[in-house]
């Protein structure tokens, strides 16, 4: 190893200077073509297992195995590349990928962007969990199962509720599951075809509507108070003999808790309703207050939000659904039992719904669910809900000072998260929070805006958790002021950026046109004309 | 703050008391209790939750290692294993692991086109590989799985052709069926199909018989559940066009480098499972569903999913990606969207895009002629042992066959306890689900499969059923 020269100087080597406020950042930029443009005619990625010389001998060739009609006429466009390159494309492509590990993910409100134990990904990648086929015999399963049995225990205690199942693989397939629930209960009581309303609340995920409607039910959607409670006259005046259900998360995506939230499971059950549950915003609840209480029949939590299972880019994941004994028969099967010592899969009664994922959901996060929840106890979960809170009440507080944003609705405290509003902001520089989600890149921070209908105009909604240190929020906290700052000194810097990231702004004029979207690159290179 | 713990909760960092403290009082508060003040104590729960007490990372390790202790797993140094119906044992390549372990991949979830450039371009890169493996020019961001695929795609056919029924062969795995069942009540009726005993294919006379003017779809798969492949496809979607409504093709994806994509034969939608592309079985975590169609704004308008697109940006040279159609979902229009989204099965769309990057062309080809190959090697010796017959022994197949044990005087069940013992997961029982095959079973050949693991197998097998 050479040094350059060095002049030598009698003082001490130079202090560095690191009080920049923002964080000095740039993605990485790798101009990665896209995968098919590496291909080399002749290059291979990967040799897979072939036929041994006796059975080619035995058989014949493949050709003659299959109906000639059958045989594929044009071999399929994939590209040919050498391993090393498909390796270095896809790191180049993951590089460009601004996991929660890497960023103080505290903006992705509504999805407990919390930190992912490593100890839990290593526990899930061993041949004892990832080469276990879901219909061996369940006596060649028993750790699994223990696993699967111990957490149902475990999530029993967390919600008061009398049965889990882990088959549902996101909240949306839970709340699937839910009002398919819903339905076979009251088709079990000769109610289905007049029970044919769900209610809903507008702060609530849009899937609880969505996923009633793909049920066949009319969604009823109630719209706030002005302190931003779910309205309780509202309710009592939209349940009636048709009412099947009423769904809805509490605290809703503006962090505020309904308290009154018995009295809202009170009326639908004196109409002839089921009470069903979206847990989603269940972090700061965690050993205070439970689904059971509250007057629920079913409920759901996430393991890949509350749990700290991680999201994957978007799944596999699991929505753990739990029901009060009068609904255990309904639950979707089968369900893992302990009996005689041993651990068993059960089928479910004829009333079930039956199925709505194959096998037994995703084990691997049931696995990691399970392990975080050894890993704090009763007495850590109780730490998780009451850090979640009061990070998020300081970074509340925090963020109330900058200027341009507000909290709509209730002035007191708010619980694990909250839905902010720019509208000031907008207002007085033209500054959106479309812009501001482009800018918060550019200092290495991820930040949503909200779920459709924008109910707080200009919203974003930001979820702390009790992953992140002080120092974590006030890094978030002085990027946000940063930006408001820029908003109202200059605030082109705002509304042209990304500037520091993988790519520049979107041309998105194709995206809604069918003459002109591209959703593969065989579309692309039909589709796309030179200038 | 903790009552018992002396020490921060490493996953918890302000735990540590100076800073809880210091925040309490930035926000006004006195006790950290005062927090939770918005819920009624009648709603609050007395003391702490009955859990186990928590352990330190070494405790955690040794318990749950100890517990999966308890499994017996498929593969190096564990069981040969004969199962498939849905969630199939096939060679992962190294490079899929590397991918879908990266700290980014595995946490990233709803980023923003910049910030997640890579997310958005690795998953449009899954569709457009797969859109070549099924020759198709629409692929949606991955489902749960084949049977949610499938559910969605006749869903989708319901509302092109505004008509209720869908039509599913016997064929169908059972426990497909009850998910598609589920998830199309009350709004589509499903009908079930016949298919013939003999050949095991779809009887196209029960087919002619049920395409009423009722009918959205025609679902068939191939290869399908017991592991036929149905040669007559052209035949039944012209019946099913004939009849107005659109056919809906299941595939395995990993056959298609040998076997013709339905794109060729007529199908309008086509679903399957992805797992077989570089997932590992993860007893059932691996799956993941994708749906295709040709481009046509009638179809790509139905679909629930997002739908991932190249765009340029405002600087020359770059590539950008964003959502095709988003107004369509039910993320902006709640229950007036297409069915549902939400978080799905997206890192295992990322790991099949690199899968097919990997094999390519030749290795998916090579691929699926060993499958078939070994898989015809594994049911010819099987056939040999006296008792033992193939249920549809004049039909092709492409990895999967069912095996009539009947002429053995012993149960599947019986027959798959024996084989456990000699280190072997026999194929899946299909006596209870189809009663009038006896006792058969559903068995799964790949290219993991070595001659000597099928020889193994035969072997076993004739020990167990040959009179003692």
């Amino acid at each position: 190893m050479s040094h350059a020269p060095t002049n030598k100087s009698s003082g001490p080597i130079q202090r560095i200077r690191r009080d920049h406020k923002v964080r000095n950042f740039h993605q990485a930029k790798w101009d990665e073509p896209v995968v098919f443009e590496l291909h080399r005619p002749g290059e291979r990625g990967v040799i897979p297992p072939g036929t041994e010389a006796g059975i080619a001998s035995e058989v014949g060739g493949a050709a003659s195995l299959i109906p000639s009609a059958m045989h594929r006429s044009e071999a399929p466009k994939l590209p040919e590349i050498g391993q090393a390159k498909v390796l270095r494309h896809y790191l180049r492509l993951s590089q460009e990928t601004l996991g929660s590990d890497l960023n103080v993910e505290i903006g992705q409100g509504t999805c407990t962007m919390k930190y992912i134990p490593r100890i839990n990904e290593m526990l899930i990648r061993t041949p004892n969990m990832m080469e276990l086929h879901p219909l061996q015999d369940p006596d060649t399963a028993q750790g699994i199962l223990e696993v699967y049995h111990r957490l149902d225990l475990a999530m029993r205690e967390i919600s008061g509720m009398d049965a889990f199942s882990f088959q549902p693989s996101s909240g949306t397939q839970a709340l699937l599951a839910m009002a398919s629930i819903v339905r076979a209960y009251h088709d079990s009581r000769g109610e289905g075809e007049q029970r044919d309303e769900i209610i809903t609340t507008i702060f609530s995920h849009p899937s609880q509507a969505a996923t009633a409607a793909v049920k066949g039910y009319k969604i009823i959607t109630l719209h706030p108070d002005e302190d931003g409670f779910p309205d309780l006259e509202k309710l009592k005046n939209a349940v009636s003999e048709r009412t099947a259900g009423f769904v809805v998360a509490n605290p809703e995506d503006t962090g505020i808790y309904n308290h009154r939230i018995r009295e809202f499971t009170d009326v639908v059950h004196a109409a002839g309703g089921v009470c069903f549950y979206d847990q989603a915003n269940a972090n700061g609840l965690l050993g205070i207050t439970r689904a059971k209480e509250a007057g629920f029949d079913m409920c759901f939590f996430n393991l890949h939000k509350t749990f700290a299972a991680p999201h994957m880019c978007g799944g596999p994941a699991t929505g753990a659904l739990g029901v009060a004994e009068p609904f255990v028969q309904f639950l979707p099967g089968p369900l893992v039992v302990h009996e005689d010592g041993k651990y068993a899969l059960k089928d479910q009664p004829d009333a079930s719904i039956g199925k709505v994922r194959s096998f037994h959901g995703v084990a691997q996060t049931v696995l990691r669910a399970y392990a975080w929840i050894m890993a704090l106890g009763a007495e850590g979960l109780r730490d998780v809900a009451r850090i979640a809170v009061l990070n998020n009440n300081y970074l509340y507080h925090k963020i109330l000072q900058i200027r341009g944003a507000s909290a709509p609705y209730i002035k007191g405290r708010r619980l694990e998260q909250v839905r902010y509003s720019w509208k000031q902001l907008a207002d007085e520089t033209g500054v959106t929070t479309e812009d501001i989600t482009r800018r918060m890149c550019d200092f290495g921070l991820h930040y949503w805006t909200s779920h459709h209908p924008y109910i707080v105009p200009q919203p974003f909604t930001l979820e702390p958790t009790e992953s992140y240190s002080k120092e974590d929020l006030d890094e978030y906290i002085q990027a946000l002021a940063h930006i408001s700052e820029e908003a109202y000194t200059n605030p082109d810097i705002v509304k042209t950026a990304p500037h520091n990231s993988t790519v520049h702004r979107n041309d998105e004029s194709s995206l809604d046109d069918p003459a002109q979207w591209c959703i593969t690159w065989r579309a692309y290179l039909k589709k796309a004309q030179s200038k | 703050m903790s009552e018992n713990r002396a020490f921060a909760h490493p996953y918890i960092p302000n735990t540590v008391p100076e800073v809880q403290e210091a925040m309490l009082k930035e926000i006004g508060l006195t006790s950290i209790e005062q927090l939770h003040e918005a819920i009624p104590d009648s709603l609050k729960l007395d003391g702490l939750m009955d859990l186990p007490p928590a352990m330190n990372e070494y405790e955690l390790r040794r318990h749950v290692e100890g517990l999966l202790a308890k499994n017996k797993h498929a593969g190096a140094g564990g069981y040969l294993n004969f199962l498939g119906a849905g969630c199939w044992q096939h060679f992962v390549p190294a490079i899929c692991d590397e991918i879908n372990q990266r700290s980014e991949f595995v946490t990233a979830y709803a980023g923003e086109p910049y910030e997640d450039h890579g997310r958005f371009q690795s998953l449009f890169e899954y569709q457009s590989l797969v859109a070549e493996l099924v020759d198709m020019d629409v692929v949606n961001v991955p489902t749960f799985d084949w049977a949610q695929a499938a559910s969605t795609a006749i869903r989708m056919a319901g509302r092109m052709t505004a008509r209720p029924v869908a039509l599913l062969p016997k064929s169908v795995d059972p426990d497909k069926a009850k998910i598609i069942r589920n998830y199309c009540t009350p709004v589509m009726e499903l009908r079930e199909l016949e298919i013939d005993p003999v050949t095991g294919k779809l009887d196209m006379e029960d087919l002619r018989r049920k395409l009423t003017e009722e009918v959205a779809a025609v679902y068939f798969e191939n290869p399908g559940y017991l592991g036929i492949i149905e040669d007559r496809g052209a035949e039944i979607a012209a019946l099913a066009h004939a009849a107005g409504a659109i056919s809906i093709v299941g595939v395995d994806p990993i056959s298609l480098g040998l076997l013709e994509p339905p794109s060729r034969y007529g199908a309008d939608i086509v679903c399957g499972d992805l797992q077989p592309l570089g997932m590992h079985m993860n007893y059932g975590g691996g799956q993941s569903g994708f749906i295709a169609t040709h481009d046509e704004e009638k179809f790509v308008m139905e679909y629930p999913s997002r739908l991932f697109g190249i765009v340029p940006t405002e600087v020359e040279g770059e590539y950008g990606f964003g959502d095709v159609a988003y107004e369509r979902t039910s993320f902006a229009l709640r229950e007036k969207g297409k069915e549902s989204v939400g978080t799905q099965t997206a890192l295992w769309g990322i790991t099949a895009g690199v899968y097919l990057s990997l094999l390519g062309p030749h290795g998916m080809r090579e691929l699926g002629e060993t499958i078939v190959q070994k898989a015809r090697y594994a049911a010819r010796k099987l056939a040999d042992i006296p008792g033992v017959t193939l249920r549809f022994a004049a039909t092709d197949f492409f990895k999967e066959f069912v095996v009539d044990f009947g002429g053995t005087g012993l149960t599947v069940a019986e027959i798959n306890r024996r084989l456990l013992a000699e280190g072997i997961f026999g194929g899946k029982d299909l006596s209870a689900s189809y009663p009038e095959w006896g006792q058969s079973a559903l068995y799964c050949v790949t290219e993991i499969h070595a001659q000597a693991d099928l020889d193994r197998l035969a072997d076993a097998i004739r020990k167990v059923v040959s009179p003692q």
